[in-house]
């Protein structure tokens, strides 16, 4: 089986006494872009929901550009909605492929990782994520020169 | 991103919700929640989940293009049954929780945490 995740959802914050569901992304046309390099001469970005300031309250977090060369030993992923009863995210390759990556982008595979990887919330708006964070890290990423993008929601 | 020359995939593993998004290229793993490119420390199976997701950025034709990974948690299906499952014996304790839920947004707000 595969878990119909909005209708497991939608019975869970009833079950907490929401009266009103959640509306998830339903969008009918989605644009494809082919790339415009071969994967040898492409630079790559990562883009995660996965917390690098947890200082930073979780109802103002707003989509943000880290520098690849910094990216944290460990994320905090303890506000994030994931399957705590059965695992865990104590190995950050799990989420966040970072070595991964170097080690392919070092075999010259693809040509580099980007300078900088992006953290976008999960955001019960879809007006912030669409308005403000999605513009926030296409901005970022042009002047980055990325030519792919590989997004890992947790 | 897309619009813009980027090519993108997403590697997840709530695929209902990815396909409903209209994500244009998916690599699906079907495994809890938290670990989507494979399982935590298994690097066989993390490689692979990238090596799919390099591939069909290029190989993709059309959105919605979808790769099912084979990789299973477990024999059974126990985890799958139990992720957020609303049982009789909790509905106390999740009423509760959804009391403290809302109470903590209320203070959140009043705080001025909040988007504009």
């Amino acid at each position: 089986m595969t878990i119909d995740y909005i209708s497991r959802t939608k019975a869970y914050y009833r079950a907490l006494g929401f009266e009103r569901d959640y509306t998830w992304a339903n969008n009918t046309e989605t644009p494809l872009s082919k790339p415009r390099v071969t994967l040898k001469d492409a630079t790559v970005t990562l883009i995660t929901t996965a917390v690098v300031e947890p200082s930073i309250p979780k109802p103002v977090r707003t989509a943000a550009s880290y520098a690849f060369s910094e990216v944290p030993e460990h994320f905090d992923t303890s506000e994030l909605a994931w399957d705590k009863v059965t695992t865990h995210t104590r190995d950050r390759e799990s989420y966040f492929p970072i070595n991964e990556l170097k080690a392919r982008s070092a075999q010259g595979e693809f040509k580099a990782l980007s300078q900088h990887f992006h953290f976008v919330p999960t955001e019960y708006s879809q007006r912030h994520t669409l308005e403000v964070d999605a513009p926030l890290i296409l901005q970022q990423s042009l002047k980055d020169n990325v030519d792919l993008a590989i997004l890992i929601p947790l | 991103m897309e619009s813009a020359g980027i090519a993108t995939v997403v590697i997840g593993s709530a695929l209902d919700i990815l396909l409903q998004a209209g994500t244009p290229r998916i690599v699906f793993n079907d495994l809890p929640l938290g670990n989507p490119v494979g399982k935590p420390f298994d690097r066989t199976m993390q490689h692979r989940s990238i090596s799919a997701g390099l591939d069909i950025l290029y190989s993709a034709d059309a959105p919605g293009t979808l790769v099912q990974m084979p990789h299973r948690w477990a024999d059974d299906s126990d985890w799958q049954e139990n992720f957020m499952a609303v049982r009789e014996e909790d509905k106390a304790l999740l009423t509760q929780l959804g009391i403290e839920n809302r109470e903590a947004r209320r203070q959140n707000k009043a705080k001025g945490l909040f988007r504009p």
